[in-house]
């Protein structure tokens, strides 16, 4: 069977589905950020698989950009988790609702 | 040509005084004293020239003051014959009386700001008869207002004065409103322009405007000169203006403010038809009546005074319908003479007495105080028209002017010829002559020479205004082209031979009130008129109740309204209008706000729900 573009889009698509499932109904701040990694990477396959059967390199270069900043972002949201978690003692969105009316 | 700054150092000096002494020198009487009686005697002076030089050749300087498109609005002083006559009134009879001012508030504490509302009073006065437009006119004409307010509630810490202040300002308002009216009604008939030689100038080129519109223009305009000049049915507030200080009753409540109704009504006199003519006559007519049957009952010194004035502007009124303005400005100018003087010898014979102002108190006052005695008889004497004292010139002018046009009103002036008479002797020989009727007049004693000298000239001047040219003067500005006498012995006996009768009515009238005077008074202990027609004298002595009426009509209607506004703000507009809007602004708000979870993965879910719509409004069609 021939791989073409339509399989990968597929994977993708599923893998981004997945991710937001994750993002909408998983309780804990770190599950819902690994989903969120998901969702990006997901993309990112989008963007290599396109890349590669358009011949064209701009998607690989974007890929390693998205990457690089993706890196940096984990590092910034987990700081930010751990020290949610000092403050508060948990790491559950239901107990971080303090912006309700 | 240096003339041309005169006017303005006259009009704005008393301001400039006004304004130091308010601002630097209340706690220094005597400087604030100085400033304020050197402004208003400089002015007098600078009157003079300017009399001098323009005299015969009327000017006006003019300074554009807004310009706005279609508004043009220009600050001009008018000088001709008219505005200076007044101007001389007012600076020189302004001038006696700040002087007066300073015996008589000696150890006020509030001497330096009495100062300072006078020189203002003065200022306004000045722009009132140096106006020559009506917009300017109005805007002095208001500040009169506010400073009569200031000076009639002196003394405010008294529940009495701060009341009649409120009156005398809130009767005047009502009076002005009328005169705004027919001062936009003149804008728009006379095309965008309110200076008075334009709008003279316009009537004369087409004397068919002078119809109905221009009546109700007319007499509502003459509302203005109803609420300052006192006339029936505004004429409330004088008598309770006599709270203030008796040199302010002598400026405002004789000298000046009250003619600026009369002066106003000769200023403008070109617009009134003959319909508004004849209306402004009855109701001058009418107010020279009424007054001097109240005062026949008054018992306080300065009412019976005030009742006096409020019945001579009522002959002024009178003459001014009766197409006599150059008679009205001449009783004007003698009127100014005789009352000022007679409310300073009433201010003091009240200093004298210790601010006792019942004539049933006094008696024998003649002895104690001879120069006031004197010059208040004088005064008495003018204003009852005595030959050859000023008053008689004057009130004949008036009276032949009555005779000429109309012989019901003639009657009236002569009989309330004959009251001024009887009142005035009731008064003189209650309060100065007879026996001493309290222990206060034991006391008494003459006052300080900075009171009696001004005195002495008002009553030179009351003696001898009526034959000094005042009456040609005007006529040569109101109505060239007339005859008049020149020199003494002519104008000694021009009214003998012009209108005899009027002439000798007044003097019977005259006659008649001293007999009858005499008769009642003259040695009473008690007042025989009350006993003897006790009906009669308890309507006079209460102001025929104008007061309860009003009190009973007027105030109560609008106290009424008031209630029903109130009724309508608080709920009405607060209650359903506004309650309405913050109501539901706020349920909206109450409704919103639930979709405020708090919840991040509500937050989540919901934007890619959004992303999802948009994707599909975009790519799906």
């Amino acid at each position: 069977m021939n791989v073409g573009l339509e399989h990968y889009l597929v994977v993708s698509a599923l893998l981004f589905a997945l991710g937001l499932l994750g993002v909408i109904v998983r309780r804990n701040l770190i599950v819902i950020y690994m989903s969120l990694e998901l969702m990006l990477n997901s993309a990112n396959l989008a963007l290599v698989s396109f890349s590669r059967f358009n011949d064209n390199l701009n998607g690989q270069v974007m890929v390693f950009f998205i990457i690089t900043v993706a890196a940096a972002e984990v590092a910034v949201g987990l700081a930010l988790i751990v020290a949610l978690y000092r403050k508060r003692q948990s790491a559950h969105v239901e107990d971080l609702t303090s912006m309700k009316y | 040509m240096k003339y041309e700054v005169l006017p303005w150092v006259i009009l704005f000096l008393p301001l400039v005084a006004a304004g130091i002494i308010t601002l630097f020198t209340l706690k220094n009487e005597k400087v604030s004293a100085v400033l304020s009686v050197g402004a208003i005697v400089t002015s007098f002076v600078a009157t003079l020239l300017c009399f001098r030089a323009f005299r015969f050749s009327p000017q006006e300087f003019t300074i554009n003051w807004l310009d706005l498109g279609t508004l043009q609005v220009d600050f001009g002083l008018r000088l001709d014959p008219l505005s200076l006559m007044m101007l001389l009134i007012v600076t020189g009879v302004g001038s006696l009386i700040h002087i007066y001012s300073i015996g008589y508030m000696k150890g006020d504490p509030g001497f330096s700001r009495f100062f300072a509302c006078l020189s203002l009073f003065t200022f306004s006065m000045l722009g009132i008869v140096l106006a020559n437009n009506f917009l300017q006119m109005f805007i002095f004409w208001e500040l009169v207002g506010v400073s009569s307010y200031l000076l009639i509630g002196f003394w405010f810490e008294k529940a009495s004065a701060a009341d009649a202040a409120k009156k005398a300002f809130l009767t005047n308002r009502l009076g002005d409103f009328g005169f705004m009216l027919g001062i936009l009604i003149l804008w728009v008939t006379f095309h965008n322009t309110l200076n008075f030689d334009l709008i003279q100038q316009y009537i004369r080129e087409n004397p068919a405007l002078l119809g109905g519109g221009l009546t109700i223009a007319g007499l509502l305009i003459f509302c203005g000169a109803m609420g300052k000049s006192a006339q029936f049915p505004l004429h409330v507030w004088l008598p309770d203006a006599m709270e203030g200080p008796t040199p302010v009753s002598a400026l405002i409540h004789a000298a000046t403010m009250v003619a600026a109704g009369v002066y106003m009504l000769c200023r403008v006199f070109f617009i009134f038809t003959p319909d508004a003519l004849t209306v402004i006559s009855w109701v001058g007519g009418f107010t020279a009546l009424l007054a001097a049957l109240i005062a026949v009952q008054q018992n306080d010194i300065k009412r019976i005074l005030a009742y006096s004035t409020l019945s001579q502007l009522g002959y002024m009124v009178m003459g001014v319908g009766l197409t006599a303005p150059e008679a009205s400005m001449f009783h004007l100018t003698t009127h100014a003479f005789f009352k000022a003087l007679l409310f300073l010898g009433a201010g003091s014979v009240i200093h004298a007495m210790h601010h006792e102002q019942d004539i049933w108190k006094m008696g024998a006052l003649r002895k104690k105080m001879p120069v006031t005695f004197w010059t208040f008889m004088v005064g008495t004497l003018a204003l009852a028209g005595v030959w050859p004292l000023s008053g008689f010139f004057s009130k004949d002018a008036i009276l032949a002017a009555a005779q000429h046009h109309s012989i019901p009103l003639f009657i009236l002036g002569v009989s309330v010829a004959a009251l001024t008479t009887f009142y005035m002797f009731r008064l003189v020989f209650v309060a100065f002559c007879g026996v001493a009727k309290s222990h206060g007049v034991d006391h008494a004693h003459e006052s300080p020479g900075v009171m009696v000298w001004p005195l002495r000239i008002l009553a030179i001047m009351s003696i001898a205004g009526g034959v000094i040219g005042i009456e040609a003067l005007f006529a040569g500005a109101l109505k060239p082209g007339g005859e008049h006498p020149h020199g003494l012995l002519a104008q000694l006996v021009y009214p003998f031979q012009h209108a005899p009768v009027a002439a000798l009515s007044g003097l019977a009238a005259f006659a008649v009130g001293l007999f009858l005077a005499w008769k009642l008074y003259w040695n009473a202990k008690e007042d025989l008129f009350t006993l003897k027609f006790s009906g009669l004298s308890k309507l006079m002595s209460n102001r025929f109740y104008f007061d309860e009426i009003y009190e009973a009509t007027v105030i109560r209607i609008h106290d009424t309204i008031a209630t029903i506004s109130d009724w309508i703000d608080r709920w009405i507009v607060e209650g359903l209008c506004l309650g309405l809007v913050r109501g539901g602004t706020d349920l909206t708000g109450r409704a919103l706000r639930l979709a405020q979870t708090g919840n991040l993965q509500t937050y989540a879910f919901l934007f890619v729900l959004g992303v999802a719509v948009v994707l599909w409004f975009v790519l799906g069609k």
